[in-house]
């Protein structure tokens, strides 16, 4: 490729947050849905521990506005939710690298949970909270995604010399 | 370090930054929640995203065309058999109904009432994207060129599936009756018992809140759309009653019903415009005269009537959902 260096990077993160859209909004059977992960959440960590220089709270924010959009919620709902992520991804960024994968994992878990429950907060406000408990399974399941996301992503970041 | 006209500035730290955008999404949300200042900006956004939509639709429409493929003709021939069996027996009971209507429209006349009937229906495709999780909204193709309107109602062959809550230039969104966020005025078919269901977030239940438990209900009993509020037409099916607690505790019942509509189903739904039928303009006039006449005190004494729970409730548990279509009042 004889793109410059700046412009790869970018276009792999936007192309990598474009992926964990899409799979965010894929058609289902409705009985997944509980267990569909945050895609979105797991690709903005990766790139806030990554590349936190480049990746912060202004792309988790524009990313948050995105998902607003695609899924018709109130316009900085998701925003908020996933700018706390990322501040929270970049300020723990050092040490996060050097947890081990199982450690990374439960920091995952305790991140998206804190983004759940932000949006499941400012619902609360509007009066549109769901009356079930299963708003806790998704984060369940993007910890236990993590590791192999991570591998992947950071195959990709290598393999596209990103930095 | 940047510069800027020889002063040294620091970048902004990371909490600065997370600061200024979490003002900047409360700001946002205050905006929205409130008065909907910024329907064109959301309009504008989705038409920009809406390639993120369809590139997400793309898998569940090309295994259908799959298996179309594969047996298309067998099933396609199937369901021309079943059609063409079913349809003799929809126009036999359709003979029946539109005498029905017109004897209904002319009592309605002489009770100098109007109700909200639907006229025009259009069928609308589905685009097969899941929704925000815990709520229940579906992305339909069609938009503000088609004459789609906040509030619409939304049905299909069995009965109410929602309204549309967010409207588009190509692509809408509606907001189904399972929703969290939604309620719907209804009443039992069998007594006229009116009552609002509310949408829980699970996908196949809503619950009807407020009615005591010396209210006529029981399990098996349909609940239709009461056209109280304005924005759904009167006698559309809602919800079946499928179980009723009375927990002495409770001041109210704990009633479940299952929607009629198959909500998670058929990728095709109906957009109705429902429009008043007309009043005679003799029967109208005078109340309009007659109302500044009034004394003070009987407007007062009126107006708790006029908000008590089942009608004004919709309207405090989903502003959204409660506004009168603009479009339709003539």
């Amino acid at each position: 490729m004889n793109l410059s260096h700046n412009a790869r990077r970018r276009l792999i993160i936007a192309a990598s947050f474009l992926a964990a859209l899409v799979l965010t909004i894929l058609p289902w059977p409705v009985w997944t849905e509980q267990f569909r992960p945050d895609w979105v959440a797991l690709v903005l960590i990766y790139w806030c521990m990554a590349l936190p220089t480049r990746v912060g709270v202004g792309t988790g924010w524009s990313v948050g506005l995105m998902l607003d959009v695609l899924y018709g919620s109130m316009l900085g709902e998701n925003a908020l939710a996933k700018s706390l992520i990322a501040f929270l991804a970049v300020r723990f960024h050092l040490q996060l690298r050097m947890f081990p994968r199982w450690q990374q994992a439960v920091v995952v878990l305790l991140l998206v949970i804190a983004n759940n429950l932000l949006v499941l907060w400012v619902k609360n406000l509007a009066g549109q909270a769901p009356s079930t408990w299963g708003y806790l399974t998704p984060s369940i399941v993007s910890m236990l995604l993590w590791p192999w996301l991570f591998v992947i992503l950071r195959d990709i970041r290598r393999h596209g010399n990103v930095s | 370090m940047l510069q800027i006209s020889g002063w040294q500035i620091r970048a902004p730290s990371n909490l600065t930054r997370f600061v200024v955008f979490a003002l900047l999404s409360v700001g946002l949300m205050l905006l929205d929640a409130r008065g909907h200042h910024l329907q064109k900006i959301r309009t504008g956004l989705t038409v920009l995203f809406a390639p993120i939509q369809v590139l997400a639709a793309i898998p569940v429409r090309v295994g259908g065309a799959i298996v179309d493929f594969f047996h298309g003709d067998e099933s396609l021939r199937a369901e021309a058999e079943r059609l063409r069996s079913e349809q003799p027996i929809l126009l036999t009971r359709l003979q029946r109904y539109e005498a029905i209507e017109a004897e209904n429209a002319h009592l309605r006349q002489l009770l100098g009432t109007s109700a909200l009937v639907a006229e025009r229906a259009v069928v609308a495709e589905l685009l097969e994207v899941a929704s925000e999780p815990f709520r229940r909204t579906v992305v339909i193709a069609k938009g503000e060129k088609d004459g789609l309107y906040l509030g619409q109602p939304v049905v299909d062959a069995y009965g109410i599936r929602g309204q549309v809550s967010t409207v588009g230039v190509l692509q809408s969104t509606a907001i189904l009756i399972t929703d969290p966020g939604h309620a719907i005025p209804v009443q039992v078919n069998r007594n006229g018992l009116r009552a609002i269901a509310f949408g829980t977030g699970a996908p196949d239940t809503v619950s009807i809140r407020y009615l005591t438990a010396s209210s006529d209900i029981k399990p098996g009993d349909l609940l239709v759309s009461s056209g109280i509020g304005g924005g759904f037409p009167f006698g559309y099916p809602v919800a079946k009653v499928k179980k009723i607690v009375n927990d002495p505790n409770e001041s109210f019942l704990d009633i479940i019903a299952t929607p009629v509509a198959q909500l998670s189903h058929n990728r095709e739904v109906l957009l109705i415009w429902p429009t008043k039928s007309v009043l005679p303009a003799e029967v109208k006039k005078p109340a309009e005269i007659k109302k500044p006449v009034q004394p003070k005190k009987a407007v007062e004494t009126k107006k708790p009537v006029a908000a008590s729970p089942p009608a004004a409730a919709p309207q405090l548990a989903a502003p959204e959902p409660a506004r009168p279509a603009e479009g339709t009042t003539p």
